[in-house]
């Protein structure tokens, strides 16, 4: 997955162009909520990031069973660049939730069901990135990641039913219900759409690295 | 007395695959092909290895009393630790009984493969003609056993220690046989990778916690329930969850576990 110079400056240019849209439209045209304020506009960051928090969690599923099935270094490039982006998406989503949490809820954490899941997410993705250190040789440390790469994405399913499931006090499908007026849901499309774009470009550029290191240490190994 | 005949032809099934190995790939087939593949066989077969973890436990006792012994041993620190009331025990003793059944199982679980692993003897299974996933089988029920054993004594002394209502059993011994079947899923598979890492005892933790945390989770819930005084009916929703996720977890560590052992 080597992707051209010219595909990644395209996706830059995309990602620019998105990113400015979409602060446009959280700062200047979408109208503030009215029960929360101003802060409510953190909103069009959260959902975005935590949405590919989970997102990177599946692709790291789909590259798992890829790089089980396969042994093609190339998944376990693609694997290993999931896991690390979504481990840091995962960390956005908590910290710009935290955000939202001190002044609309009063602190920083609380043991809600759809906090802790995420913050298991985390736990899990952090695993899986450390399970490649430990092993005895790195074949066996991405045999390992995959394992662990596999069993992360059960957590995604439960984060997305945390709400209903255990009934905290995260809201949970207001997005999905129609509870959104149309100017907030256009500016959570749009800044969706931004970071989506941005995280693929981040993909890319990692898997690019990753396939170079790779590369790397196989001509380690020849000399 | 079936099992002492399916432990001896086992064995001579491991002999067989060692000496195949010595012979080359090639007959390995051959080998295979006169096991053939039919339930009754597999079902001894597979007996044959948990059967085996039985048998070894049983004459060495290395595992079982120790763990028995960090159980109790967490039950009376955690008791020192909080030092409550007997009002605000009640809130705490679920948590103490789920603290005290995670760490024990993890204890338990580690040691399961490192057995196989200073032996030699994972090498042995893995060249044994069973199916991998089979070996994942086998371990899980052995797992299984011992964790049940740990804590068919301990439940009962900790019901003893907490001057709990002993109408609570039954609900206790539902929830924490369900909950077990969910540790024991995710942890065998664990353990298997676990053991071909640098820091063994240290891995196991890091990867089995997280994953469990749903199952831990709503375990002290219903318990919490039962300890209030609730019925049947009230602890069922959480019940489904622990049964939905012990089905989840069989299935993805049955589907993936050759992974973690091959060499």
């Amino acid at each position: 997955m080597n992707t051209s110079h010219k595909t990644k400056l395209g996706l830059l240019a995309l990602s620019a162009a998105l990113m400015i849209w979409a602060h446009y439209m959280v700062f200047v045209y979408v109208p503030t909520e009215a029960v929360m304020g101003i802060v409510q506009r953190i909103f069009y960051v959260m959902v975005p990031v935590a949405w590919l928090a989970m997102f990177s969690t599946f692709v790291l599923f789909i590259a798992s069973i890829a790089y089980l099935k396969t042994r093609k270094s190339s998944w376990d490039a693609v694997a290993y660049s999931a896991a690390e982006i979504g481990l840091l998406f995962t960390t956005l989503a908590i910290v710009v939730g935290m955000l939202w949490a001190k002044p609309i809820w009063g602190v920083w954490w609380t043991w809600e069901p759809r906090l802790t899941t995420t913050l298991v997410l985390w736990l899990i993705l952090l695993a899986c990135l450390m399970v490649r250190k430990v092993a005895n040789d790195p074949s066996r440390g991405s045999i390992f990641a995959a394992v662990v790469g596999i069993v992360a994405f059960i957590d995604v399913p439960i984060i997305g039913m945390s709400t209903t499931l255990w009934r905290g006090i995260h809201p949970g499908g207001i997005i999905f219900e129609g509870g959104l007026a149309p100017p907030m849901l256009q500016t959570l499309l749009v800044s969706l759409a931004a970071f989506t774009v941005l995280y693929v470009l981040m993909m890319v550029l990692r898997v690019t690295v990753k396939n170079n290191e790779i590369t790397i240490e196989k001509l380690k190994t020849l000399r | 007395m079936w099992q002492p005949e399916c432990f001896k032809r086992d064995m001579i099934g491991q002999l067989r695959a060692v000496q195949v190995l010595k012979l080359g790939k090639s007959k390995a087939g051959l080998v295979h092909s006169t096991y053939g593949f039919n339930c009754m066989k597999f079902l001894s077969k597979a007996m044959a290895i948990t059967w085996k973890d039985v048998l070894s436990e049983a004459r060495s006792k290395e595992t079982i009393p120790s763990v028995l012994i960090f159980a109790v041993l967490v039950i009376v620190i955690f008791n020192f630790a909080f030092g409550a009331g007997p009002e605000q025990m009640k809130l705490i003793v679920p948590g103490i009984l789920w603290t005290t059944f995670v760490f024990a199982g993890m204890l338990s679980l580690n040691r399961t493969f490192v057995q196989e692993k200073e032996q030699g003897c994972l090498e042995a299974l893995i060249i044994c003609p069973i199916k991998r996933h089979d070996i994942y089988i086998c371990k899980t029920l052995g797992n299984f056993i011992f964790l049940t054993v740990i804590e068919a004594i301990s439940l009962p002394v900790f019901v003893v220690l907490f001057n709990l209502p002993l109408s609570v059993l039954p609900m206790l011994i539902v929830i924490t046989i369900m909950a077990t079947i969910g540790f024991i899923a995710i942890g065998t598979l664990f353990s298997a990778l676990s053991v071909n890492t640098k820091a063994r005892e240290m891995v196991l933790p890091i990867l089995f916690l997280p994953v469990v945390v749903p199952v831990i989770l709503s375990a002290v819930e219903a318990s919490k329930l039962v300890l209030a005084g609730g019925s049947w009916s009230s602890i069922a929703s959480w019940l489904q969850i622990i049964a939905a996720f012990d089905v989840i977890f069989l299935v993805v560590s049955y589907l993936i576990f050759e992974y973690v052992i091959e060499e």
